[in-house]
Order: structure tokens, then C-alpha cells, then sequence
């Protein structure tokens, strides 16, 4: 569905990620994790096409990013951002409807139909009583749901989240999980995902994205990347790993 | 079905009865402030009359004119000043802050100064000039990577806003008397006029610079959005924000060559349309043309009446009321960004 090839790219302070390369499959999820400035959110922004990579190339369908148009490409390829922020209060009802933008026409009118894509996706994330309040007086988490709804209204087959779930507490981040599980396995949406809680990496990700100082230290089922040794040097951190007892998913316990 | 001023999204229904009912506001405001003045004229005697009667002379020859320059002018400002807004992802935009009206007056003025009639065509096409590459120099000074940071645009602008003024004073000098009397009325902002045609002309900019902001009024709505989320939700930024500036000069361009420099229209009006009717550029574009028509034809009528027979400059009264509302939104906006 959507595959990465050899990525490189720098900043003018240098370079931030080196010979990356990754490949979703559709009904895949896929989460990336690594210590901070590790490249992470830079990977998001060229897979979304913000960005182009100084080498290497992002396609989807088998097409570069770069061989699209906007408006085609969104509809496609949706992204929900670390750190929602507006400018003007517009409603969260309104914020879930700039999802269905690609779909429209230019003045972007939506139909009942997409009013009702809209509100279901708000429901889905259990932000749906808060329609009509502007997005500035939403907590953090409920904006960040919102932001989740307006990906979803998109309709997208690729779907990228850089860390959707910062600030929300423990239930609403397992929520928000299901609703990315649900999606690529129901209607196999491809899912790439930032993540800084591995635990939470290792209940939901088919495979994970270890990266460090811009290159790729590891990549594969959460079991194998998920490896005291390796993550121990890439967090430079020690820690260790032990089993979920009712999962049998990987655990991350720092030690001191 | 109910049609409440906000309503949780923007429905055609709703765009086209708010609109209506500024449309209707801006209508009664045009008669209202014809008749208002220092001397008293009857709408029935100047219908009634003959050419020469004095109700008929001063409410078509006089007050009419400058009534309707008033409107296209305000509304120029206004539109341009949400536009403005919602394209740098900043409330306290507006054309005069941000040295664009300034950089419009100094084209126009060098134009008339090399010899270009008043009336000229030439003109307001320097004017459009003059605003377009204020907009491209003042936005592009201060973006950083794909972002406009606010405070920074507005710190560019006064600078510019300065340097434009500076300019001014320094054309002033060279000229001669009389031409420096028309640098004068370029600086303080007026609305006599009494021809027709040249309304008509800026009308016509006025028109079709709203029209090209309207047809990118959604992008602008997924520009609060910041440049790259706008990306991701389809928009063609670059695209949209070269119209926009060209839209953009097409308004400024346009009142700025037939009133001179009034400030703080396009402040004003969009920020309280915004409180009222919500963020929603398509709706919000045409409403701040209507309101900001409606608020200059009252200012301007504030300006010739309050000192009557003397008279204001009609940027005297919008400053008095634009300045201090300017600090209340900078308050605001410090405060929100402090906390």
C-alpha cells in the first residue's frame, strides 16, 4: 500500500534520518518508536508528502507521492498531528468536517451524507456531545480525538499518527487504539503510528519501527524489536523486558 | 428549519440569510447616512425636485457619491482584512497594520508624482502593484520554514508601516506645494469624491478581488490548520496563498487609490464578524465586505457631521476607534500565548 525506499533527509543543522525504509501492507499496523530526535516525526511528514526526501522515494499504489495532486493524495493518505492547534474557533463538528475537504467540491459545501460520515466518526471516538463547542475549549484529549474523527471522515486507505495519544489518560488511549486496530482489520486501512509507550506498541502493532539517530535499529514483530539488549542501547537506558502474563505481549519496565 | 447566527457548521441556507440580512443593513446604512449632514435634505424634495433644487444637488451630487465610495472602500478593507487574517493564521492582521495599505499609498503617490493624472487608470493599477509586493515582502520576511510566526508579521509590518510612511514624508518634500496636498490626503485618508465613473472603476476591482476570495475561502478555512495540515487535508497552499495575495491587492489596491490610507477597518469588522457568525471564511469573507461597508459610511458620516461645518479625516475617527481596539486584541492575544 504505502512503502518508504531508502529515505534520507536533512535539516540545515544536519542530518536527521539516514537510509529508511518501510513498507504497510494494507490491514497492517505498524508503529514507529525510538528515543526523541530520533527521526520519528520527520518519517511522518515525508510518508505524508509534506516533505520530499533529499534521497529515496515514499509511493503509494506504486505511484512516488510526488506524481500526485493534493487534493487526490488526501484522499487517499490521511494524518492525524502531534500538536493540534487553531488559530480560529472554529466547532469540533466543523474540524471533523475539513476531513471530507478532498471529497468535495471547491467551496466545500459538505451533503448530508457527509454530515453523517462526520458524526459517526465523532461517536466512534466519543466526541460526538461536544459538536458544536469551538476546539480551544476542548481538553487536549478530547482535541486529539477530534483530530482522530477528522482522519477518519477523510476515508483514507493510509492512515499516519504521530502520537495521537500524548495527551490522553489510560482509558482513552486504549480507546483510541481499538478504534486503529478496528480500522485496519475491518476495513484494512493501512496504519503507521508514532508511539512513545512500547507497552502500548506491543498490545496493538503487527510490527514495529525501532529508530535511532535517524537509522533504522531494528525492525520486525514487537517480540523480536522489543529486546532488552537493543533497547537498552538505542534509549540508552537500561531496562528490561518480561511478558504479559494475561497477553503475552512484551513488557518494557525501566530499571535503575 | 432554524437559522441561528453561528449554527455548529456553515449551511448554504445560513450563508445566504446572513448574508442577506448584512446586504439589507448596509442598504438602510447607505440611505441613512445620505440624509444625515449638516444641512437637512428630504428624500421626497430631491426626488420631487428638478435638477437644480439644492435637496436634489446635494444628496446626488454630494452625499451619494461619497456615500458609495465609502461603502466600496470599507468593504475593500474589510474583505482583504479577513482574508489577511485567516491566510498568516492571525487575528491581528489587517491590511494598514501590516504596511500593505502604506506600501499601496506609496505606488500610487510615486505614480502621481511622475505625472500620472488623478483620475488615470494608472493609478489604483500602481496602487494593486504597490500592495502586492508589500504582501509578498512583509509575509515572506517573516517565514521560517513554511510557518508565518504571528508576532513576527506583525513586528515586519510596523516596520514596513514606517518604512512606507518615511517614503511618504520624503516624496512630500520633493514635490511641489500643490502636489504635496494630494501626498497629504494619500497619508490621512478621504472619501470626497463625486464622480461616478471612478466609483464604478474601484467597484469593479472591489468585485472581483472578493470573488477570488471567495472562491478560496475554504481553502482558507483548512490554512488554521497551519500549512502542513492544510497539505494533508488537499490544499494546494502555495497556489492559495498566490491567489490570495492577489485577491488581496485587487481590494487594498482599490481603496487605497480612491480614499487614501484609513486604517483599521480590516481589523476591526472581521474580528467582531468573527464573534458573531463564526470563523467560517465563506461566510465570513462576504460578511466583512457588507459589515466593513457599512462601518465606514457610518465613520465617514461621524467625520463630516461631528465638527460640522468643519471636517474630520475620515482615518481620524477609524484610528480613534481601531488603536485602542488594536491594544485590547494584542492584550488578549499575549496573554493567551503567555498562559
Amino acid at each position: 500500500m504505502i512503502e518508504a525506499e531508502r529515505l534520507s533527509f536533512a535539516y540545515d543543522r544536519g542530518p536527521v534520518l539516514a537510509d529508511v525504509s518501510l513498507t504497510v501492507a494494507a490491514g497492517e499496523l505498524v508503529g514507529v518508536i525510538g528515543p526523541n530526535g530520533g527521526g520519528k516525526t520527520t518519517l511522518v511528514r515525508l510518508l505524508s508528502g509534506v516533505l520530499a526526501p533529499d534521497a529515496g522515494v515514499v509511493r503509494l499504489d506504486g505511484r512516488p507521492l510526488a506524481a500526485y495532486r493534493r487534493r487526490d493524495l488526501a484522499r487517499r493518505l490521511a494524518v492525524v498531528p502531534q500538536d493540534p492547534t487553531l488559530e480560529f474557533p472554529f466547532t469540533a463538528l466543523e474540524v471533523v468536517l475539513m476531513g471530507r475537504a478532498p471529497h468535495l467540491a471547491a467551496l466545500g459545501f459538505p451533503r448530508a451524507g457527509d454530515v453523517e460520515i462526520a458524526r459517526v466518526a465523532m461517536a466512534r471516538l466519543g466526541v460526538a456531545e461536544v459538536e458544536d463547542r469551538p476546539l480551544d475549549h476542548l481538553s487536549g484529549g478530547e482535541r486529539q480525538r477530534v483530530l482522530l474523527a477528522r482522519a477518519l471522515a477523510q476515508e483514507p486507505a493510509v492512515l499516519l499518527l504521530d502520537e495521537p495519544t500524548t495527551h490522553l489518560d489510560l482509558r482513552h488511549q486504549v480507546g483510541i487504539y481499538d478504534v486503529v486496530h478496528e480500522l485496519a482489520r475491518a476495513r484494512g486501512v493501512a496504519v503507521v503510528s508514532v508511539l512513545h509507550d512500547l507497552n502500548l506498541a506491543a498490545l496493538y502493532c503487527d510490527r514495529l519501527l525501532l529508530l535511532a539517530g535517524g537509522r533504522v535499529v531494528r525492525q520486525g514483530p514487537p517480540a523480536e524489536v522489543l529486546d532488552a539488549g537493543t533497547l537498552s542501547v538505542a534509549y540508552a537506558t537500561d531496562v528490561q523486558v518480561t511478558v504479559n502474563p494475561v497477553t503475552g505481549a512484551p513488557v518494557v519496565l525501566p530499571t535503575r | 428549519m432554524r437559522i441561528s447566527a453561528r449554527g455548529t457548521y456553515l449551511t448554504p441556507a445560513r450563508l445566504a440569510w446572513m448574508t442577506a440580512a448584512l446586504a439589507a443593513v448596509l442598504g438602510l446604512s447607505l440611505v441613512g447616512a445620505a440624509l444625515l449632514g449638516p444641512v437637512h435634505v428630504s428624500l421626497a424634495r430631491a426626488l420631487a425636485g428638478g435638477d437644480a433644487s439644492p435637496d436634489r444637488v446635494i444628496l446626488f451630487r454630494t452625499r451619494l457619491p461619497r456615500v458609495l465610495l465609502a461603502s466600496v472602500v470599507g468593504g475593500s478593507l474589510g474583505a482583504s482584512g479577513a482574508a489577511l487574517q485567516g491566510l498568516l493564521g492571525n487575528p491581528l492582521a489587517c491590511p494598514h497594520v501590516l504596511g500593505i495599505s502604506g506600501g499601496a499609498a506609496v505606488a500610487g503617490v510615486v505614480a502621481l508624482v511622475a505625472g500620472a493624472d488623478a483620475v488615470s487608470p494608472l493609478v489604483p493599477l500602481a496602487a494593486f502593484c504597490g500592495a502586492l509586493a508589500s504582501i509578498a515582502i512583509v509575509s515572506g520576511a517573516a517565514r521560517a520554514r513554511g510557518r508565518t510566526t504571528p508576532h513576527a508579521v506583525l513586528l515586519v509590518g510596523v516596520v514596513f508601516n514606517a518604512l512606507a510612511a518615511a517614503v511618504l514624508m520624503l516624496v512630500n518634500a520633493l514635490v511641489s506645494y500643490t502636489q504635496a496636498q494630494g501626498v497629504l490626503f494619500w497619508m490621512m485618508g478621504s472619501l470626497s469624491t463625486q464622480s461616478y465613473g471612478l466609483i464604478a472603476g474601484s467597484a469593479v476591482y472591489s468585485v472581483v478581488g472578493l470573488g477570488w476570495l471567495v472562491l478560496h475561502a475554504h481553502d482558507l478555512n483548512l490554512l488554521t490548520a497551519g500549512e502542513e495540515g492544510a497539505q494533508q487535508l488537499g490544499v494546494d497552499v502555495e497556489r492559495t496563498r498566490r491567489s490570495v495575495f492577489v485577491a488581496s491587492s485587487l481590494l487594498v489596491g482599490a481603496a487605497v487609490s480612491m480614499s487614501g490610507m484609513i486604517g483599521f477597518v480590516g481589523l476591526i469588522v472581521p474580528h467582531l464578524l468573527r464573534l458573531i457568525l463564526g470563523p467560517d471564511h465563506r461566510l465570513l469573507l462576504p460578511a466583512s465586505f457588507l459589515g466593513g461597508a457599512a462601518f465606514l459610511v457610518w465613520a465617514d458620516t461621524i467625520a463630516r457631521t461631528v465638527l460640522a461645518p468643519a471636517e474630520l479625516p475620515v482615518g481620524v475617527v477609524t484610528a480613534l476607534a481601531g488603536g485602542p481596539f488594536f491594544i485590547f486584541l494584542l492584550r488578549r492575544s499575549l496573554r493567551r500565548s503567555v498562559a
